[in-house]
């Protein structure tokens, strides 16, 4: 065992070895769970090359993928930025498995790898382990083996039917990947060995059966059936939908389908919780690092170079600045998980009023992990952004209707503004806010298939005409027969006359 | 549980060179598309320099997704920041369209666009690209292994070689087997003389068989470890390989009336031709040759650089060529040549005599002629002697390129895969 004074020269060297990261990860795990009572996943942690780094980035957080040109132009436009100097890389870059992979940078001096040790690790991982989104719609103990059954199989597929055809797949599924996603079903958990005995024997079966959709119907039950709609209720997952109805699809294309289906399932949480999970491991490595400090590991020139690489992470423009480009989630994560910690301990008379059931309760680090555990950025938002965080971050909503020539200054951070603003930016990371409302709606099974989509608009918001049109094809390419995309019961566009394409 | 640490730097390069193949693939119109620009703007020297990396600009290769109208919908969005905005405070929105809808997309850098990006692209990717509808004219009549190289091939042992070819275990075994022999020989002798010894000797006999003795003991420890004659070499036999090989000769008129821009055009058509040759062929030789009244050889350097001016007599350069060929490249090359002019003559008896000696020695000999003429209009003497070869041998072509940017276009007529 060292002794404290030796790890805190240990952590005072500029460069690491692996004993400096077994070492502060002794230290990490023990605070982790004593201090902070978290539950992580064991963790994996690797050290990677820049370029390793832009590969894991084209991969959006996979450790493997199926080939697919999408990735070579994300790695070829990542790497044109970073070679420019545009773009630094992150530190690290941690994926949602079991046992729980992070990516950290060679180049990171020790205080940076302690710190995405308590970031990444500790931070990230428990909230991947326990965030409600994570437990039902991803599963951490299979991803990578479900990733390296989709790579196998969509490379055997190129090898039978030709890499075209099976790149003209993807790309239609890709288009639709934001509608591939199940808001409100359980998915079925399969293991790897499973998934290919369901494969086995669906591409059997379909081979036996016919569709029933598609089956010749006896006159009177055809008429009777004519007065219901197909599908019953509108269907939200259209890839789902399609790997199921699709009259044209063969079994490989089917399947390719559904590997891109689970895919954005496997996302789809990520998608929603980026304020949260930030704030999560945010919050988790400021703790922690403290904590060591407190406790005598870490030498004042260890925290001078935190701090620096802490604000960096934390800083926000204004909206004023030319460095601005949104929320930075992790200051706004950060900042509401700090500001829950001191209404805990030393709580104002307005936080008393606000929030009766934290404010000097004492039990921030319970409150933290039942946070983690039951919210995502939307709701995250609504229940706790507290006025002093509005007051801090001086956060103001703007008015932008479509009619008008102006913007209104709708609120501000005043008594009168707290619940606007609040609500609002909680709305802004409602999914619907960047992904339109498109469902299907109707197959006209009695004639000539045409499959038509609803949109159904928030706020009038319209759609974007011209990329409507280059998906449709897609649509049609999967389905096999015409579609057409309805809005408030006005057809926007259709493939049933070629000129729209 | 102790964190499981992986040390993955020397593992899995390139993970994504797969997938930029794919990428090469689909944007291959474009990246052909882009190729005459690029020998219009890029320098001889950056288009040939064998390391660097060719760039080549990429317009967007959109994955559409159903997305919403930036122009459309009330919208509220929360900023940070506010200093001196207080409620119902009025902005001007900002003519045509405004800032749109940068909320929610976070931390990506605003200046990555998706509609343009650049990818590079190496060499031998990038001639591929160049080339890849193109092919050489009549490349089957001459005979394609004329000409030989040699390559060196193991060919058994010698006794004979210098000392890195020593083979040791070879030359040690010789040396056993003849310490064996020869030690055999001796035993067997002092054998012999120790048997005599036993028997009845005079005292002079025994002095002397003994003398005997000592003599062959001493010569038998006296058998030398490592004699010449054993020692081996490994031997190698030259073997002759057929190579496909050609000579490029490159003409140019650098009489005072072509201009920079006509010397740049010739300069640019000339290293197409060449990198195009070098696809085909593993070497190839070029001979530069320049004239204005006289004519001359020169190297590389010196015929893309170097300034001349005076009149014209475009003959004395065929004729040095024909030269050149009948003393270094008469037998077993394929010959290619490029001439290029503004199409100026001496007079019209200097075309009439170029006519002729490509008609009747040069075009015998090669297998492939180019003349081009520069920025010249009206067609002159020389294009139109040129022309009337041009349409009698099927090795002759002729082309006019005005502008820079036209060379690819020129180029590529010339060598446009004939479909048969």
């Amino acid at each position: 065992m060292m002794t404290k004074e030796e790890l805190k020269k240990l952590f005072s060297k500029p460069d690491w070895t692996d004993e400096t990261i077994i070492e502060a990860d002794k230290v990490i795990s023990r605070i982790a769970e004593e201090y902070l009572g978290l539950s992580t996943y064991p963790n994996q942690f690797e050290i990677i090359t820049s370029e390793q780094m832009l590969d894991a980035y084209s991969l959006i957080g996979l450790p493997i993928s199926y080939n697919h040109w999408k990735f070579g132009k994300d790695f070829v436009m990542n790497s044109n930025q970073y070679k420019k100097g545009r773009m630094g890389l992150a530190y690290e870059l941690v994926i949602n498995s079991n046992p729980c992979i992070s990516y950290n940078m060679e180049d990171n001096t020790t205080c940076l790898m302690v710190l995405v040790l308590a970031h990444a690790a500790y931070g990230h991982n428990t909230f991947f382990k326990n965030n409600y989104l994570f437990k039902q719609w991803t599963q951490a103990d299979s991803i990578v083996d479900y990733m390296v059954f989709a790579k196998e199989f969509v490379a055997k597929c190129e090898e039978k039917y030709g890499y075209e055809e099976v790149e003209l797949v993807l790309d239609a599924c890709h288009a639709l990947m934001n509608y591939g996603v199940d808001k409100y079903k359980k998915p079925r958990k399969l293991s790897p060995s499973e998934e290919g005995e369901r494969l086995k024997k669906k591409l059997e079966d379909d081979r036996i059966l016919l569709n029933d959709l598609w089956r010749t119907i006896p006159k009177d039950e055809k008429e009777k059936l004519k007065e219901k709609r197909f599908p019953e209720s509108p269907e939200e997952n259209i890839l789902y939908f399609i790997e199921k109805n699709s009259p044209k699809l063969r079994g490989w294309q089917r399947e390719i389908v559904r590997i891109v289906r689970k895919t954005a399932q496997y996302f789809y949480p990520q998608g929603q919780t980026k304020v949260i999970n930030e704030g999560c491991a945010t919050f988790t490595h400021y703790e922690i690092i403290n904590k060591m400090f407190d406790e005598g590991y870490l030498s004042d020139g260890f925290m001078q170079e935190f701090y620096h690489n802490h604000s960096n992470v934390i800083f926000q423009p204004g909206f004023d600045s030319k460095f601005y480009s949104g929320m930075n989630p992790y200051t706004l994560g950060f900042n509401m998980f700090q500001d829950l910690k001191r209404m805990s301990l030393n709580p104002t008379k307005e936080d008393l009023e606000w929030f009766p059931k934290i404010a000097g309760k004492g039990n921030w680090v319970e409150n933290f992990n039942y946070i983690v555990e039951n919210f995502k950025d939307e709701t995250f938002v609504l229940q706790y952004l507290s006025p002093k965080v509005i007051r801090d971050m001086k956060l103001f909503e703007i008015d932008d209707k479509m009619e008008a020539n102006y913007y209104e200054v709708s609120s501000i951070h005043n008594e009168n503004g707290y619940k606007k603003v609040r609500e609002s930016l909680s709305q802004s990371y409602n999914r619907s806010r960047y992904v339109p409302d498109i469902q299907v709606y109707d197959v006209d099974v009695f004639g000539d298939r045409t499959l038509t989509l609803e949109h159904t608009p928030i706020n009038k918001r319209g759609l974007d005409s011209g990329e409507v049109k280059k998906v449709l094809p897609y649509v049609e390419y999967l389905w096999g027969f015409p579609v057409r995309i309805v809005e408030n019961g006005k057809e926007l566009a259709t493939t049933k006359t070629k000129t729209s394409i | 549980m102790s964190v499981n640490i992986v040390d993955r730097r020397n593992s899995t390069k390139g993970k994504s060179s797969e997938n930029r193949q794919r990428l090469l693939k689909r944007v291959e119109g474009q990246i052909k598309k882009a190729l005459p620009d690029i020998v219009k703007n890029t320098n001889v020297k950056d288009l040939t320099s064998s390391k660097e990396k060719v760039n080549i600009p990429i317009k967007g290769i959109n994955e559409p997704q159903f997305t919403y109208d930036k122009d459309t919908g009330d919208k509220k969005h929360v900023h940070p920041g506010n200093k001196e905005y207080t409620e119902g405070d009025l902005i001007k929105k900002p003519k045509g369209g405004g800032k749109g809808s940068g909320q929610g997309k976070g931390s990506n850098d605003p200046a990555t666009t998706e509609d343009e990006f650049t990818i590079s692209i190496s060499r031998e990717e990038f001639l591929d690209y160049f080339f890849s509808d193109l092919e050489l004219p009549d490349l089957v009549k001459k005979h394609l292994n004329s000409l030989v190289d040699f390559k060196q091939k193991r060919a058994g042992y010698s006794n004979y070689g210098n000392p890195s070819r020593l083979n040791i275990t070879k030359s040690y075994k010789n040396s056993m087997a003849r310490r064996m022999a020869l030690g055999m020989y001796f035993d067997k002798k002092i054998k012999d003389i120790e048997d005599k010894l036993k028997g009845n000797l005079t005292d002079d006999e025994r002095t002397i068989l003994e003398a005997e003795l000592d003599k062959l003991k001493k010569m038998k420890i006296g058998v030398s470890f490592m004699e010449e004659v054993d020692l081996q070499y490994n031997n190698f036999e030259q073997v002759a390989i057929p190579v496909t090989s050609a000579v490029m000769f490159c003409v140019m008129d650098v009489s005072g009336s072509m201009g920079e821009k006509e010397k740049d055009i010739s300069k640019r058509f000339f290293m197409l031709l060449y990198m195009f040759l070098t696809k085909q062929y593993e070497r190839i030789e070029l001979v530069f040759i320049r004239h204005h009244t006289s004519a001359k050889e020169v190297t590389e350097e010196e015929f893309f650089n170097s300034k001349e001016s005076g009149g014209t007599v475009v003959i004395s350069a065929l004729e040095l060529m024909a030269k050149i060929i009948r003393e270094r490249y008469s037998e077993n090359w394929n010959i290619y040549a490029a001439q290029a002019s503004d199409g100026d003559v001496w007079d019209r008896s200097d075309a009439e005599d170029c006519a002729k000696i490509l008609d009747l020695d040069i075009l015998n000999k090669v297998q492939y002629m180019i003349y081009i003429e520069i920025c010249r209009n009206i067609e002159g003497d020389l294009w139109n002697n040129y022309k009337v070869i041009s349409n009698k041998r099927r090795n002759f072509e002729i082309g006019k390129i005005n502008e820079v940017s036209e060379i690819w276009k020129v180029f590529q007529d010339f060598f446009k895969k004939k479909t048969a």
